[in-house]
């Protein structure tokens, strides 16, 4: 994939409409669970049988990308973690690790962020102090670790190549006409915007007026000029949360936690939710619009 | 004698070991260290708490990037890291052992070399989690001195002990040992080598005023982002 995003940002119809713009094989960067996470757009990739994903967590990930390995979307994670937080290790990639259908590159939080903020401002790799003794840096061919250059002692110091999604995908509180997302404190998604070469985001409501314009607002705001689409999906980060709107579903985590540690119950959890029930109706009636 | 938890239990062993410290932070799924801070709050101690997963009202507002931020900084005191595995040389492991994969190694690669004390925490003490060498290094225990590190381990809580690290010698050394165990069990049940203090003293149970502090403002706040543990430990307390 390659092309920046343009000065529009497109108004697509529904979370459906986006995942039939990332395409199999894609570089996908994800927020954590806590953070904000397009789910819709996540169980239209599944019912759409994408292939091949390679996940990047920022910095970590949870129910969303466990779904995605259970269904079969994904052939690669970069991540510090996957687990469900209090309800425990996640499922799917847990079996799909362990039995080598999954391709694990282990990284540790900060030196995601770090390859992150490279890509960012456009140079290639940057350091990071720490990590040195750990098996990640051996396991990474990657990484490298070099004498610091401003040091007359001895300071070896890890290098990170940066790094470049292919895709960034979040949820929102807010967009507005001008194409603008308003994403709070949620600062890593602006970090992965940035990095990306393609951001599809998701929002809760439509807001009137160019929220750039509003001191209060904007500091908030990832502007228009990352933003390839956005659709509306209203709860769509549903079972996972958004500020001040919904928290995350615990009860419903819970019952994902213990139904998909069989192929079966997770089998029956994506029948139930992901092909069934609240979200096909959410999705038929966006599709109606 | 005031009757408790083992969490109750284990949350005063660990508030005892922040010490005078003034920033500390909480990273994932860490309980048990999160109620600990509460309580040092809850006695009128002025530590900042900056809990990564606090549900709203986070304190930070440039992402998941700004705690390691601040650790690179040289702001944050005191930081606590579990382990799938942990070993005598206070190698944790939170990725793999034999066939079995964990969710993975977190912040603690970076947190354990630029937090200024490390409190390791696994509640389970046993021959598998704390094992003679770890299967994959997450972060190391300690660092050749070339090798820039502002802080390391400071102790290992388990459920059933308390451990000192001896920086000098690369070893930890037997501090405490729960009420209801004994010095054989903790050999037992340990899968390293270690020193032993003389005398080894029974951990110090929680005060009536710690379990008042406990069940009472520390339950509410834990409650609001630890919703299933605070169930668990003071169900209808909170």
């Amino acid at each position: 994939m390659n092309g920046l995003p343009a000065n529009e940002t497109r108004f697509l119809a529904g979370a459906g409409e986006i995942a039939a713009q990332i395409p199999d094989g894609a570089v996908l960067a994800l927020p954590p669970d806590y953070s904000l996470v397009a789910m819709e757009v996540v169980r239209a990739l599944i019912r759409k049988k994408s292939r091949n994903l390679k996940l990047l967590g920022v910095p970590v990930l949870g129910f969303c990308a466990d779904l995605l390995i259970g269904a079969g979307c994904v052939a690669e994670v970069e991540t510090s973690a996957v687990s469900l937080g209090e309800a425990g290790l996640a499922p799917r990639f847990t079996a799909a690790a362990e039995s080598g259908e999954l391709k694990v590159m282990d990284a540790t939080c900060p030196a995601v962020h770090t390859g992150l903020q490279a890509a960012e401002k456009g140079v290639p790799f940057m350091p990071l102090r720490g990590v040195l003794g750990s098996d990640l840096v051996e396991q990474r061919s990657d990484w490298k670790v070099l004498q610091n250059p401003f040091s007359p002692a001895q300071d070896p110091v890890l290098l990170l190549p940066a790094i470049f999604p292919d895709v960034a995908l979040f949820h929102a509180r807010w967009a507005d006409r001008a194409g603008n997302v308003w994403i709070g404190r949620r600062k890593e998604l602006a970090t992965i915007a940035h990095a990306a070469q393609r951001c599809y985001v998701t929002y809760e409501e439509l807001r009137e007026g160019d929220m750039l314009e509003d001191e209060l607002l904007a500091p908030g705001v990832l502007s228009s000029v990352y933003v390839t689409a956005v659709a509306q999906a209203e709860r769509g980060a549903w079972p996972l949360g958004v500020a001040d709107l919904y928290t995350i579903d615990d009860a419903h985590i819970a019952h994902y936690a213990k139904e998909a540690k069989t192929r079966e119950g997770f089998q029956r959890y994506l029948d139930e939710h992901v092909y069934q029930g609240r979200t096909a109706r959410v999705r038929d009636r966006a599709a109606h619009r | 004698m005031n009757t408790y938890t083992r969490e109750e239990l284990l949350a005063c062993a660990i508030a005892r070991l922040i010490g005078d410290a003034r920033h500390v932070a909480v990273g994932a799924a860490s309980p048990i260290p999160a109620t600990a801070c509460a309580l040092l709050r809850a006695r009128g101690i002025g530590l900042r708490i900056s809990l990564l997963h606090k549900r709203s009202g986070n304190p930070f507002t440039e992402g998941s990037r700004e705690l390691f931020d601040l650790a690179g900084q040289g702001r944050i005191d005191v930081f606590f890291l579990g382990g799938a595995q942990i070993d005598g040389e206070a190698n944790v492991n939170l990725v793999r052992a034999g066939t079995n994969r964990f969710p993975g190694s977190f912040g603690s690669a970076f947190m354990y070399f630029a937090a200024k004390r490390t409190i390791l925490f696994r509640e389970e003490h046993s021959r598998r989690t704390l094992v003679p060498r770890v299967d994959f290094i997450s972060a190391p225990g300690w660092s050749p001195p070339e090798v820039w590190r502002r802080g390391g381990p400071q102790a290992l809580v388990t459920g059933k002990a308390l451990f000192a690290w001896q920086k000098e010698s690369r070893r930890f050394r037997l501090e405490s040992v729960h009420p209801g165990y004994t010095v054989e069990e903790i050999r037992d049940d340990t899968g390293f080598d270690y020193d032993v203090a003389s005398p080894v003293v029974n951990t110090e149970m929680p005060s009536r005023e710690e379990l008042a502090l406990l069940r009472g403002p520390v339950a509410r706040e834990i409650a609001a982002n630890y919703p299933e543990f605070a169930r668990r430990v003071w169900a209808g307390a909170a």
